[in-house]
């Protein structure tokens, strides 16, 4: 990775211009050729450094919902409720962290309703009380990793 | 707000990212049965009205040499607690930030927020003038970092994903299947 690629990370995790040539337009930007921006952008995207370019949607106005819920799994029975907790489909995200309550999961679903059914399915797969932890209020962030 | 299932296929559509190509936006209006200057116009509607939250790039941080994610935890008195989630959501070490319900008893937590770090030591000295800067010694906290990751691929949308593969949703018209961009 060069300095003009992190110039153009750096600028599209800003946003993305939605108009007829976007690429071009962010290539003009950056003062780089668009045939040059768009071979780039295709090695990072094979290199798995990023991943795609597109929308972040908000799941309530979908319909949908999202929450973090967490668990306190006893260490012996780390690998099987992962197994249990990761075969949802609503499971987007899931981290063991340096806490007592060691398992904590984003659920994300299109039905808002599907929520507490995945909880509940949870519980009872794994004896193990879910706390649920749904956002009362989300503060603006941009989300930007300085490259 | 979806205005119709056009809008839906569009959704769909985009879920998986946009083409890296030349006009990448007249290829997806191509999937799906509109010109491209109705999926601009419809995607400029749903950016405004805050249906897409979010129009970027998507990196992948890890690869990028922050492998060091904290969930920093605090507990806030109620009636500061907006306030303070205020304040820290300026600061650009801070990735998310949000308010969510405390446990009394299991966790007396109410205030979240994210900072991502190339270590454990730099997320720590981030965190130590985050809390100089917005006075934040005073309030009990715990800084919970990822041990391991079992899962990550970000939010998938079931309906939008049927709309994607077989278009048997019903708002989704099964004359225009939508394929999705791996």
């Amino acid at each position: 990775m060069d300095e003009i690629d992190r110039a153009i990370l750096n600028r599209l995790q800003i946003g993305f211009p939605i108009c007829a040539s976007p690429f071009l337009k962010v290539a003009e930007q950056l003062g780089v050729d668009e045939n040059d921006l768009l071979l780039r952008l295709q090695r990072m995207q094979a290199d798995g450094v990023l991943s795609r370019f597109g929308p972040m949607y908000h799941a309530e106005q979908m319909g949908g919902a999202l929450t973090l819920a967490a668990l306190k799994v006893p260490e012996e029975r780390f690998d099987e409720v992962t197994r249990i907790v990761n075969s949802f489909p609503e499971v987007a995200h899931n981290y063991a962290r340096s806490h007592a309550l060691n398992m904590w999961f984003v659920l994300a679903s299109d039905q808002a309703e599907r929520l507490a059914e995945v909880i509940a399915a949870i519980e009872s797969a794994t004896g193990l009380r879910v706390y649920d932890m749904p956002k009362n209020r989300e503060y603006y962030v941009g989300l930007n990793f300085a490259v | 707000m979806i205005e119709d299932a056009k809008d839906f296929a569009l959704i769909a559509a985009v879920q998986a990212g946009l083409p890296v190509a030349a006009r990448p936006y007249a290829l997806i209006a191509e999937k799906i049965g509109l010109t491209e200057g109705q999926v601009l116009e419809r995607l400029q509607r749903l950016r405004q009205c805050g249906l897409i939250k979010r129009w970027g790039v998507v990196v992948q941080h890890r690869a990028l040499g922050y492998r060091a994610n904290a969930m920093i935890v605090m507990d806030i008195p109620d009636s500061q607690v907006d306030q303070v989630g205020r304040l820290i959501s300026r600061y650009d070490c801070v990735n998310l930030c949000y308010q969510r319900p405390r446990y009394p008893g299991v966790w007396p937590y109410n205030l979240y927020c994210m900072i991502h770090g190339k270590s454990r030591d730099a997320v720590w000295v981030q965190w130590q003038h985050l809390q100089d800067e917005c006075q934040l010694q005073a309030y009990p906290f715990e800084m919970l970092f990822s041990a391991r990751c079992f899962k990550q691929r970000g939010a998938q949308y079931a309906r939008l994903n049927q709309g994607a593969t077989n278009g048997a949703n019903p708002q989704i018209p099964t004359s225009n299947p939508v394929a999705a961009y791996g």
